[in-house]
């Protein structure tokens, strides 16, 4: 989950005593002017969870309050990445000296946090660890230990950040806690600037819930952006199922991540198109009948895979609800299954006498069947 | 200690759940031994002829265990793990998904501490045939799981099940079935797994099975180019979008890493043979394993 660059700041930064700019949200053009009476000359940014705004024509620098209005009118109702904008950040423009870059993320390789810093913000880091390679500086932080301002210091020595040096280590160091009370994935600062008047503070910020500890999170979880998703795929959502909406003809439900992908794998060897994703394993199988909703409610599905490999999933669940759900919505749709594993023979014995349907031995053979039927 | 065996013995925490009630009369079922239970109300009676404890720390004096495996909810997973951590566990079985990342890499962090081997999380377990499993895998069903020789290493329970049971209907069967979970942050990675396999006397070869996400696969290709035992390799997710976790929070292609094409890449460039469905895993192995034969028995 990610929050928008006012909500970061708002929620993430300033609790954690990062500077940040003074700025106020407006969600129209009459708002963004009287922000802009109150802070002065100003800029304004489109609010979406995507790195692409200053391209993509979503910030815009404004002197008066006419031209805030006029730059939230462009702005608002743009859509950025895939995300529609509905609120711009107006914030006071900073007469920037220098840019840094800050973050600190869970990295995977390692199982640990890592401190990241550079001298050249306001760029894309992966371009700067390429380019520049001494500009970055990385730490991983052992966890029990912690980042503290002695850590930080180690970590910038060499670095000439002239009078700016010491803010920038008690900005790191909280910017460690504030990923740490935060939950972050990702907790990034770019650019990190310092000012005409020397003082540091974040231009930008980007952050990166873990979608895990959403529950202990709340007030984060429930400033989140919103994906850009189908209305079918916020229906799964809201009957906590995963779905991914594509573009092919041939419907899929399976349990468990991997079986689903190699569903969607072997569709697309047999020269079909998956029409979606959708995971049923784990807690989520007895979920069986919603989910078939969804995938026949998908326009493209031409025909549709059932492929059940039960573990922990009890594939007599899966194929009840699966049975009764095709009772229920009568699709005229040809279904192909393979059903194997825990509960097996009670789920092939329910589809075979309430359906009159065989279930395949092998996948890959109601997989093909399926291509070949929505062909 | 990845390979599961029956000298083994074996913590369950969250016993007297439902689901720890189910699976542990499964696990017992097929020679598993299990000696204690943890429920802190219920310490001091028995549940399935198990001793209760009020914590893995306490059931370690009484009655020690080589194996803890956790059936606990995300939210109180961390403790549960440090707990295990704390009395000493050998290898701790994570098999709880959604367990928050900074929670992970304190788990993390406290088992290479005290030298405890964790794997997954949200792994399906461990199975090996004939001796036990401790897991969520029906390691009870025939069907799917005979002994045999072929090691099988996957991220997924229900993609790893589908692949024993091929196994076992081509008449191969398994030496183990090593889960290592579709987290991102796992503690024992596709690579350990492998060595695993490698040095098992047991095994005469390695069904792979990854998926897209992380870079997994491609440090075990860098160990598999030393290996003489045959790995055949699957690996999930090549039909799926790039820049969507595809349910495993570990299985998103972000840029260029992470993605089908790199790592099939490096598992045939390290001799790995890499299929296209999970059906040609054991076709393509019975082919490798008869060509392998007359080789094996003129060293002999």
């Amino acid at each position: 989950m990610n929050l928008v660059e006012q909500a970061a700041k708002a929620l993430v930064l300033a609790p954690a005593g990062i500077p940040i700019p003074p700025g106020i949200l407006a969600r129209s053009p009459q708002e963004a002017a009287e922000a802009c009476r109150e802070i002065g000359a100003c800029v304004v940014k489109a609010q979406v969870p995507t790195g692409k705004r200053g391209k993509a024509g979503g910030i815009k620098v404004a002197a008066t309050p006419d031209a805030a209005a006029a730059a939230a009118e462009a702005i608002l109702g743009m859509s950025i990445d895939g995300h529609p904008v509905e609120s711009v950040l107006v914030e006071a423009c900073a007469e920037i000296a220098r840019e840094f870059y800050a973050a600190v993320l869970s990295d995977f390789a390692s199982r640990r946090p890592l401190v990241l810093f550079s001298t050249e913000g306001g760029m894309d880091i992966e371009e700067v660890a390429a380019s520049q390679p001494d500009a970055l500086r990385r730490a991983v932080i052992d966890p029990e230990a912690g980042f503290s301002r002695e850590d930080a210091a180690a970590l910038l020595r060499g670095l000439d950040l002239g009078a700016a040096h010491d803010q920038v280590v008690d900005i790191l160091a909280r910017l460690y806690a504030a990923y740490v009370a935060s939950d972050a994935e990702l907790l990034e600062i770019n650019p990190l600037a310092v000012l005409g008047d020397g003082r540091v503070v974040a231009l930008d910020c980007k952050f990166t819930l873990d979608d895990s500890a959403a529950f202990r999170q709340p007030e984060l979880a429930g400033a989140a952006a919103s994906d850009p998703a189908t209305e079918l795929e916020r229906r799964a959502a809201a009957a906590g199922l995963k779905f991914i909406q594509l573009d092919g003809n041939v419907g899929v439900l399976a349990n468990g991540a991997g079986l689903t992908m190699t569903t969607m794998d072997a569709i697309a060897h047999f020269g079909g198109r998956p029409a979606n994703f959708l995971e049923i394993g784990g807690e989520a199988y007895t979920k069986a009948e919603t989910a078939l909703d969804l995938v026949l409610s998908n326009p493209g599905v031409k025909s549709l895979v059932v492929n059940f490999c039960g573990a922990f999933a009890r594939t007599d669940v899966m194929a009840e609800g699966v049975v009764k759900a095709w009772e229920t919505l009568r699709p005229t749709l040809p279904v192909y299954f393979s059903i194997h594993g825990t509960g097996e023979d009670e789920a092939v014995r329910l589809v075979r006498e309430r359906l009159g349907i065989e279930p395949f031995d092998f996948m890959e053979d109601a997989v093909k069947a399926a291509v070949e039927a929505a062909r | 200690m990845i390979i599961f065996r029956k000298h083994h013995r074996v913590l369950v925490q969250g016993l007297t759940g439902k689901q720890g009630s189910f699976w542990a009369e499964k696990m017992m079922g097929q020679g598993t031994r299990i000696v204690a239970g943890v429920n802190p109300k219920r310490a001091g009676e028995t549940h399935l002829g198990v001793p209760l404890f009020a914590s893995a720390r306490e059931a370690a004096r009484a009655q020690p265990f080589d194996v803890a495996v956790m059936f606990i909810p995300p939210a109180a997973a961390r403790d549960a793990a440090l707990d295990a951590i704390d009395a000493g566990a050998g290898l701790l079985v994570v098999l709880t998904e959604h367990i928050p990342a900074h929670d992970v890499m304190a788990m993390h962090r406290a088992a290479a501490r005290s030298g405890t081997r964790i794997v997954g999380p949200n792994t399906a377990g461990l199975v090996t045939p004939g001796e036990g499993f401790v897991g969520i895998m029906p390691g009870h069903n025939p069907n799917i799981f005979r002994p045999g020789r072929i090691g099988v290493i996957s991220r997924s329970g229900s993609l790893g099940t589908l692949v024993c049971l091929n196994l076992t209907r081509a008449g191969l069967g398994q030496s183990a079935f090593l889960g290592i979970g579709g987290d991102p942050m796992i503690g024992t990675t596709t690579r350990d797994a492998l060595q695993a396999l490698d040095k098992d006397l047991g095994t005469d070869a390695v069904v792979m099975v990854g998926e897209i996400g992380g870079a997994m696969e491609e440090k075990a290709a860098e160990y598999a180019a030393g290996m003489e035992k045959p790995v055949v390799a699957f690996i999930a997710g090549r039909a799926s979008p790039p820049g969507k976790k595809m349910g495993h929070a570990g299985a998103i292609v972000t840029g260029s890493a992470g993605g089908y094409p790199a790592k099939r890449a490096a598992l045939e460039a390290a001799g790995i043979t890499v299929v296209d469905t999970p059906s040609q895993l054991t076709e393509t192995l019975a082919g490798r394993l008869s060509a392998t034969q007359p080789r094996a028995m003129a060293a002999t």
